[in-house]
This record gives structure tokens, C-alpha cells and sequence, in this order.
């Protein structure tokens, strides 16, 4: 059935599709309507699942680990600061390698206060674990989640599903919603193997030495990195059932292109039709939405990268004393590999739109090549 | 109150790793007896999650699920929706935490699943101060008290937190204190608190020797000290918090007794006892008008 709905009721609609059995969760702006749905969809009976309306985002997470770890599917929702707050949280869930999906909004992080968006909260939970994927559009989102759930129980890590604040979060967009009946033959009822149970009594997460501590963040690893074929086929027969499907990566115009931006988010629609301004005017330029970032896409990124002449990466995010996080992965990714000129573009923090001119602008100092800093170029800084 | 009732099943082994005379290895042998093994176990940071012993061991035959500090009730209230959700109503949940998860760092998703009255066990087993990570001062160390963050003159000046006045201000169905000094009480509570649904906050004394600087042998007499001397008065309270119930059929011994028994308050001068002694008084009587003063609104309902 198609919809005109929000991006956050889009999350509800992939959380009820999932047949989630436990969800936990606290409000903040601008997730709240993803729980708001949730909760009146567990009270009308749509989904059958317990709704803790908790005190706090950090027992959000929590009370996901306890749900998850007597076997039920369980999500929660959150942004920012409530991130932020979990945090602890974030690491335990992979620690303790639950399958919990939760959804970001992207949203900046204070002080000043901010509700707009920005990327800096989920990128701050980069090295934690969490298999992180951002998306686009609603209906990306949407199916993302369902998603999420089949690679998450696969692979027994968490994953966190990303979208912008208000340009994704609170903008309507058409979208196909997924009955829970035909979901259930892609993902079916989570069976974990070991869980809290009586009549098998085990002890999780009790005290590790250092002789077994270490080869279990190894097994983290290695599922990590089992993750990326798990992606690829939970994305391809999701496309078979339903005919959608997303990739790890989305190249634009990139197969001849001499200069290519990469993006990530609601940002890459926009670069898209600037590319096709641009071509219209017969420059060679292409554009890469990353959309899987944890386990970051080396060969993707590496092969549509290698054959342009300079690659310009666009950051709604900073890591201070270093540069925009999307530029530094990229760039170690193709380190040692190729030797194509990246630059790194730093705007739209804190909800400052990036408009088709302002990535014109970026396009445009990429092609020119002068006055362009290593690393760090900060566009529409009013400073 | 002294009759030998006790269950003999055993659902806690020897090989655990607590120190010698500890309370809380105590408490959850007796808990658990009352429990039975349709038990799951949530442990934040505490004693308990050394006690229990290091991977691939565990000194309980429940199982135990391990989580934050500030987590037990938060991981319990999920712990028992996500029993529940694949068919299992019969486990009951018990939060196992300290007394520092309890009255400082936990106080927050307790209040949480309590006001939510989460079907769960919650119990503080309570060694009045951070013992894991060796003595310091929590909100459950009484007045007097030497910790090594309330040395020499700091000495702690400030009274235990009421900690049963505020679950009691959550109105649910069951709280008690009990002691590992009189097993039969405590394993009734627990049986009792068993039977009820909702959120269930039990508040066990459990005396740690060595933050108390007490001889491991004295662990069970203190603990009996510390109910006849008034200092942790056998309280429980039903009725969503509203009927007020004080053990007090006992044979009173004097505050001095307790103590001075143990290093903790050796350093307290003649005056300063008095002072300690009285503050107990003072919270003995005020347990007393809670007691007369239970059910001041007939007919309420919640």
C-alpha cells in the first residue's frame, strides 16, 4: 500500500513490518514521532509488541539489552543528546552481541542547542560496533529497517539506521508500505541460540580475563566483517521479493568521470541534480552516496574512486583537530591504492542548508583546483 | 522468627569468589532458596559480579544476565517484556544490585521501572558503601562512617539515604528490609514478594567485614546487632506503600555495642556516638509514626 508519510513514520512502518516484540523508548526532538507511532500501534493491537515508556534514553538501551537478551526482536529510537546518553549503552549491545535495530536522527549536539541536523552524533559511536547504514529517502528507510533486522540477527551485532533531521525526519514522502505477512517469508521470527533462559542457565557478561577477552572484540571483528557479504545478500533478496534495493554505495555518472563528490545522506539527492546540471554543461562529474558506513565499503569506495582525476568528499560533521570524518575514511580507504587527489569539504552543520549552489561551489573549487586546503575546506562559514 | 525452616535445595554453589563473612554471598543463598530456580538474575556492577565468578564459571545454577551500573532495573524491566513476549510468564526477574546501585548511580531507572511498576524483583543488597571497588563513601553509608573517601575528620557527616521512604512515594505493592541475621524472615519476604506482581523492592542488610574492618566471624552477630540496636529496623511495607509494618519484637541492645565493634566508627569520640545513637533513635521513632500514621486514606486505591 502506498502512503504519503514522514521519514520517521516511515521507521514505524519498517519497526511494524519487522513483527518487533519488545520496544523501549524516550522522546526527544526530532525522533519522537517514531515512537509516538509505535506506541499507539502497540496500543491499537497493528503490533504486537510491549512499548516501555522509559525514563530515560540510556534505560532505553538497556531495557532493549534485557528484551534482546531473553530472545525477543527489539528496537528503539533515538537522536543527539539521547545518543549521546546511551552511549555506554552502545558499546554493551555490541559487547554482548544483541541484534538490537535502533534509528538516529541525525540531529546536531549542544551546547548551542540544536535540533537541526547535523552528523556528529551517530559518528561519535563510529568505533563502537554498531554496523551504522545512512539513508536518503523514506522509502530507504523503510526498507532499511527491515533489513536491519535479518543482517543484525545474521551477523549478531547491533545496527543503527541514520537519517537527517527534518530534511528526511519530517518530510513526506511517497512510500510502499510492507505488510508484516509479507516480510515474515524474507525475515522470519529471531531464534537466537543461547539466551536467558531457565532451563539452560548461563551466565552473560560476567568477568573475562585478559586470556579470553581479547579473542572475543577478535570475533567482533570478524563478524564485522562477515557483515559485508551478509549486506549484499540481504540487499539482493530483499530487491528479488521486493524490488527495491539499495547497495553498499550508490555511484552516480561516475563510470567516466573525471571529478567525483562523495556524500552521504539527504545531501546526496542534492548532489545528484547538481551533477546532472553540470553534465549538462558537458563536465565529467559524478557523485558517491555512501551508504553503509560501519563496516566501512573499501572496495566500492576504492573502485569508483581510483579512475578520477580528484575526488571532493562533502562532511556535515568534524572531528576537531582532525578534518570531516566521511574525508578521513575516505581517504585512508584508498591510501596505498591510488593516488587520486582527495579534498575534504566541510558544511551544513547544525541544519545550515546545503542547497544545489552551495554544492555547485564545492563542485566548482574541486574542478578549479586552486586556492583549495589540503584537508579542510569550510563552505559558507560566515567567519 | 527463629524456627529452621530453611530449603535445603541449594541453588548456589561453593567456588564463588567473595571474601570471608560476606553478607551478600549470604543473602543471595537465602534469596535464592526462596525464589527456586524459575529464577533470572540481572547484576550491575557490583560485589556480586566478582562473587559470581570469572568466565567461563558462575557459582549460580539461574541464569545471570551481567549489565551496567546504573542498568539493573532498566535491563530487568526489559529482561521480563522480552521473557514475556516469547511465552515465558512464569520467570520471575530479580534485579541484583548493590547498595551503590541502588541509592546512588541505579536510583534513576529504578524510580523509572518502580513508577512504571515493572513486574520485577528488585533487591539492594546493602554493604553500605562501595566495597568492589574498595570502601567508598555511597548514600547508603551511615553517618559516622570512615570510607576511604570519608577519612580521618571527614568522617561521613550525613545520614543514610530513607531509601524504603522513597520506594514507598512510588506506591508499589511490596517493600521489605530483612537480614542475613534472621534467614526464616528474610526467605518469607522473599517467598511473599514472590507471589505479587508489579515492582517489588526488597532492601537487604549485608555486612561487608572487610569495609567494616570487622573480624569475618562477627559478620551474622553484626548484622543481628544492627536490627536490635534499631540501626536497620525490619520494616515492610504493603498497600502501594500506605501500611507501615516495624519488627520490634526484640530484645533492644545499645547503638555503642554495634559500633564500636567495628573499625569503621572506632575513630568516633564519647560525643559523637551519642550523636550517631541518637540520629538512630530519632529514625526509630519516625518508623513508628509511619507505622501509626499507615493508611491515613482509607478506600484509596492506588
Amino acid at each position: 500500500m502506498k502512503k504519503v508519510i514522514m521519514g520517521n513514520h516511515a521507521v514505524s512502518y519498517g519497526v511494524r513490518a519487522s513483527d518487533v516484540r519488545v520496544i523501549s523508548a524516550y522522546p526527544i526532538t526530532p525522533q519522537t514521532q517514531v515512537v509516538e507511532l509505535l506506541s499507539e500501534m502497540c496500543a491499537n493491537g497493528e503490533l504486537d509488541a510491549k512499548f516501555i515508556a522509559v525514563e530515560s534514553e540510556h534505560s532505553a538501551l538497556t531495557a532493549c539489552v534485557g528484551a534482546s537478551a531473553a530472545g525477543s526482536r527489539t528496537f528503539t529510537a533515538t537522536s543527539s543528546q539521547g545518543l549521546l546518553l546511551m552511549h555506554e549503552i552502545i558499546h554493551w549491545a555490541v559487547g554482548a552481541r544483541l541484534p538490537i535495530v535502533m534509528s538516529n536522527v541525525n540531529r546536531a549536539v549542544g551546547p548551542p542547542w540544536s535540533i537541526w541536523t547535523d552528523q556528529n552524533d551517530s559518528l561519535s559511536q563510529r568505533d563502537t560496533g554498531w554496523l551504522q547504514i545512512y539513508c536518503e529517502s523514506n522509502q530507504e528507510v523503510q526498507d532499511t529497517i527491515i533489513q536491519a533486522f535479518k543482517i543484525a540477527e545474521t551477523v549478531m551485532l547491533p545496527v543503527m539506521i541514520v537519517l537527517d533531521a527534518f530534511f528526511l525526519s519530517h518530510t513526506f514522502e511517497i512510500v510502499d508500505i510492507l505488510e508484516p505477512e509479507s516480510v515474515r517469508p524474507f525475515l522470519p521470527p529471531y531464534r537466537p541460540a543461547k539466551k536467558i533462559d531457565v532451563a539452560d542457565p548461563h551466565s552473560f557478561g560476567n568477568l573475562a580475563s585478559p586470556s579470553e577477552y581479547f579473542e572475543l572484540r577478535y570475533m567482533i571483528e570478524k563478524a564485522m566483517e562477515d557483515s559485508r557479504e551478509v549486506i549484499k545478500r540481504t540487499d539482493k533478496e530483499f530487491e528479488e521479493r521486493f524490488g527495491r534495493g539499495y547497495g553498499v554505495v550508490k555511484p552516480y555518472r561516475c563510470e567516466d568521470a573525471d571529478y567525483i563528490l562523495v556524500t552521504s545522506g539527504t545531501v546526496a539527492s542534492t548532489t545528484r541534480a547538481v551533477v546532472d546540471a553540470m553534465r549538462e554543461e558537458g563536465i565529467k562529474i559524478g557523485s558517491l552516496k555512501v551508504r553503509v558506513f560501519r563496516p566501512f565499503p573499501f572496495d566500492e569506495v576504492i573502485a569508483t574512486l581510483s579512475k578520477a582525476k580528484r575526488v571532493g568528499v562533502i562532511d556535515r560533521n568534524i572531528s576537531f583537530g582532525h578534518h570531516g570524518i566521511f574525508y578521513q575514511e575516505v581517504k585512508s580507504a584508498l591510501y596505498g591504492r591510488t593516488d587520486v587527489p582527495v579534498t575534504g569539504f566541510i558544511t551544513g552543520l547544525g541544519g545550515r542548508d546545503v542547497t544545489p549552489p552551495v554544492i555547485r561551489t564545492i563542485a566548482e573549487k574541486l574542478i578549479k583546483g586552486t586556492n583549495l586546503e589540503p584537508d579542510i575546506n569550510w563552505i559558507g562559514v560566515k567567519i | 522468627m527463629n524456627a529452621p525452616k530453611i530449603p535445603l535445595p541449594e541453588l548456589m554453589t561453593s567456588g564463588h569468589l567473595a571474601c570471608q563473612g560476606c553478607g551478600a554471598t549470604q543473602a543471595m543463598r537465602f534469596a535464592l532458596k526462596a525464589l527456586g530456580p524459575r529464577t533470572a538474575l540481572v547484576l550491575p556492577a557490583c560485589c556480586w559480579s566478582v562473587i559470581d565468578g570469572p568466565f567461563p564459571h558462575s557459582s549460580l545454577k539461574v541464569p545471570i544476565l551481567h549489565t551496567a551500573f546504573e542498568a539493573a532495573a532498566s535491563t530487568a524491566s526489559g529482561l521480563k517484556a522480552g521473557l514475556e513476549m516469547r511465552g515465558d510468564t512464569e520467570t520471575v526477574v530479580m534485579a541484583w544490585a548493590g547498595d551503590g546501585g541502588t541509592f546512588d548511580i541505579g536510583i534513576q531507572a529504578l524510580s523509572g521501572a518502580a513508577e512504571r511498576n515493572e513486574d520485577i524483583i528488585y533487591c539492594c543488597y546493602d554493604n553500605e558503601a562501595y566495597m568492589n571497588t574498595g570502601i567508598q563513601r555511597s548514600s547508603s553509608t551511615p553517618i559516622g562512617a570512615w570510607t576511604t573517601t570519608t577519612p580521618g575528620v571527614h568522617w561521613k557527616k550525613r545520614p543514610k539515604k530513607k531509601m524504603i521512604d522513597i520506594m514507598a512515594a512510588h506506591s508499589i505493592p511490596y517493600i521489605a528490609t530483612a537480614s542475613v541475621a534472621y534467614p526464616n524472615d528474610l526467605i518469607e519476604k522473599f517467598r511473599k514478594a514472590r507471589e505479587i506482581k508489579g515492582t517489588r523492592f526488597l532492601h537487604v542488610f549485608a555486612p561487608c567485614p572487610t569495609g567494616w574492618k570487622l573480624a569475618p566471624e562477627l559478620s551474622v552477630s553484626m548484622a543481628r546487632q544492627a536490627v536490635t540496636s534499631k540501626v536497620f529496623p525490619l520494616v515492610e511495607v504493603t498497600d502501594n506503600g500506605r501500611t507501615w509494618k516495624v519488627w520490634k519484637d526484640f530484645e533492644p541492645t545499645p547503638v555503642k555495642d554495634y559500633i564500636m565493634a567495628q573499625g569503621r566508627f572506632r575513630h568516633l569520640s564519647e560525643e559523637e556516638q551519642r550523636f550517631v545513637a541518637e540520629g538512630i533513635e530519632q529514625n526509630w521513632q519516625y518508623l513508628l509514626s509511619r507505622e501509626a500514621g499507615s493508611s491515613f486514606v482509607p478506600g484509596l486505591q492506588h
